[in-house]
């Protein structure tokens, strides 16, 4: 009883190979920048692209394998989708919308409506049923398209970027609520994202997808804690070095040196964790830490009770700090800093 | 909205407004000339008269079977045009558009060949069923759908592929059926655009002049429509033209107006958000 799916793809310059599991319950974010192709495989399984190659499997039912021609079109599929900008009808009343699923799939008319107003109301909109899509705000319309696409019980829920079309303003209430709606579908889902806030919010689960592929799956803290590329690093956000190890010190190609421990001489990658950074105001007197740079803040960003900072320097690195912490150091942007981080803390594996 | 609005003309430079006054006098000065030598005194005569009662009828009746004709033929082949990858589509958009541009007369007259009582298909039509176009209203109907389809083609079709079809894709993963999404998706979209393709189709229909009296004659009662009783009696009786050709105008005038403000004047496009 899982998703089991291998998207083989081509469209225009997009190549797409992706192997692709969604265990029940679980909620997978399909992580990568623009034009990787993530909009595609979830357009693929919802039955709206055919494959070249590969197959759709959904709790042991087949509904995509182009070797035996086979190819179950999107109103039969069990799969509800929340489209990017949510694609909400602008014609129909809100209530209308979210019974349309509903209607289609052959429910009478007042049966369709009274369980679509149980949905405006579960998802706290019972007051928007009569209004129409467009005097609805962007958090609105998109919980909406999420009542729309769940009340027409599917086994899998597909996210298409679902805070994309937010402002930044409204992003982190808007994914809160988000959250806690998502919790309420015990079936599969899978959200595709750039935003690794994201994931780190809302999944169980992330596949980092570069150029058409995955490059690496894994729960959050294991691809963050074990980034096995630098763009994987930059996306979720870890701290990666590469330099060569001589002597218990990895030298970078700047010349900046880190103090590693056990680690073997030639090219390596170091793994630093913005929380293994500690930021100080002045240049430490005595420490243990054996790695200290100085560096110049460049970008501040909340996330709840912690708080991400660029650092740049002879080693351009992110740090992760406690919102109190950065309030007791009054740091901002612009403010000279020293990043210091114990060399045990530094994660070494060869290149 | 009206403070805005008068601010944008402001800026409009001048000789752009002379022109545009040309043209609006160029559009307003026949209808001015017709209003100048209407005998009006006798008017109400000429209007109440069996010619035009009769063809106003007949133009009434077989403009609107024209424009019923051309949206049951012409939405299916618009949404071909938009929505498929065809071989040969350039082509039957080419031949779908032709009576646009080609002298209704040469249209009137192809039509004989074709569905004459010797034409191509009409013989049969004849031989087996009894049917014979020519020279009927049913004729009239044929002629007038004949220049007055494209209009709703060329209109659908460009809306159709202006839509946003992700809206229908977001339809299909609900369950609705191609059939469901074209109707309570696609169709309401393009709504707006069906209207103004419908309303230049019976407009056409409506001033319809020689493939009518090519294919169909000019028999009072039976295929003479307005137009054709204003080129008569314009060598008989001007001033009864005079009349009917202002009796055309003000129906004309009066449907456009009106449907131009409760139709088309709301066009909003599927997706645009105006909160």
């Amino acid at each position: 009883m899982s998703l089991d799916a291998h998207i083989g793809l081509r469209l225009g310059t997009l190549d797409l190979d992706v192997h692709l599991q969604v265990q029940p319950g679980e909620l997978l974010a399909l992580l990568g920048p623009n034009g990787a192709g993530k909009s595609t495989v979830l357009r693929a399984l919802a039955g709206l692209v055919p494959l070249d190659a590969g197959h759709v499997t959904l709790d042991d039912m087949r509904l995509d394998d182009p070797v035996t021609g086979l190819m179950v079109p999107p109103e039969q599929r069990p799969i509800g989708v929340v489209f990017q900008d949510y694609l909400l009808f602008q014609h129909m009343s809100v209530l209308e919308n979210v019974a349309f699923g509903l209607r289609a799939r052959g429910a009478p008319k007042a049966q369709a409506r009274a369980t679509a107003r149980e949905w405006l109301e579960r998802v706290d909109l019972g007051d928007y049923a009569d209004q129409r899509p467009a005097s609805l705000s962007g958090g609105q319309a998109q919980r909406v398209a999420l009542a729309r696409a769940l009340a027409t019980s599917p086994r899998l829920l597909l996210l298409d970027e679902p805070l994309a079309a937010l402002d930044v303003g409204a992003r982190s209430t808007v994914r809160r609520d988000l959250r806690r709606f998502l919790d309420t579908f015990d079936g599969m889902r899978l959200m595709v994202t750039h935003d690794p806030v994201d994931a780190y919010a809302l999944a169980d689960r992330v596949a980092i997808m570069e150029a058409g592929r995955i490059v690496q799956a894994g729960t959050l803290a294991e691809v963050t804690a074990h980034p096995r590329s630098r763009y994987v690093a930059e996306l979720v956000g870890v701290n990666l070095v590469t330099g060569v190890v001589a002597n218990g010190v990895l030298t970078t190609a700047e010349g900046t040196r880190v103090v590693v421990v056990d680690a073997a001489p030639g090219p390596a990658y170091a793994v630093i964790r913005p929380q293994a950074v500690t930021l100080l105001r002045a240049t430490p007197a005595g420490t243990s830490a054996r790695n200290s740079w100085p560096g110049t803040v460049v970008d501040i960003d909340r996330l709840g009770d912690r708080a991400r900072l660029s650092v740049e320097g002879p080693l351009a690195l992110t740090a992760e700090i406690t919102v109190a912490a950065l309030d007791d150091l009054a740091l901002r942007p612009g403010d000279e800093v020293t990043a210091t981080v114990k060399a045990t803390e530094i994660e070494v594996a060869p290149a | 909205m009206t403070t805005r609005r008068r601010a944008r003309a402001q800026r409009l430079p001048w000789p752009a407004l002379l022109l545009a006054a040309v043209a609006v006098a160029f559009f307003a000065l026949p209808l001015v000339g017709l209003l100048w030598r209407a005998p009006w005194s006798s008017a109400w005569d000429y209007l109440t008269s069996d010619t035009a009662t009769t063809a106003l009828r007949l133009s009434l009746v077989c403009s609107l079977w024209a424009t019923g004709l051309s949206v049951l033929f012409g939405l299916p082949l618009a949404w071909v045009l938009a929505r498929t990858e065809l071989p040969g589509r350039g082509v039957i958009r080419a031949l779908a558009t032709l009576s646009m541009v080609l002298p209704p007369v040469v249209g009137g007259v192809a039509l004989f060949f074709a569905l004459g009582r010797r034409g191509l298909v009409g013989q049969y039509l004849d031989q087996w069923f009894g049917i014979r176009l020519p020279f009927t209203t049913a004729g009239v109907v044929i002629a007038q759908t004949f220049v007055a389809m494209p209009f709703l083609v060329i209109t659908v079709e460009a809306a159709l592929r202006q839509l946003d079809t992700r809206h229908e894709d977001a339809a299909r993963t609900l369950g609705a059926s191609a059939w469901t999404t074209f109707r309570r998706v696609t169709l309401p979209a393009i709504r707006p655009a069906l209207v103004a393709g419908a309303v230049l189709s019976w407009a056409r229909a409506l001033g319809e002049f020689g493939a009518t009296i090519t294919f169909a004659g000019n028999f009072p009662g039976t295929t003479q429509t307005m137009p054709l009783a204003v080129y008569l009696s314009l060598e008989t009786n001007p001033e009864e033209a005079i009349v009917l050709a202002l009796v055309l105008i003000a129906v004309s005038f009066a449907v456009l107006v009106g449907l131009r403000d409760r139709w088309l004047g709301q066009v909003r496009p599927q997706g645009s958000v105006t909160a």
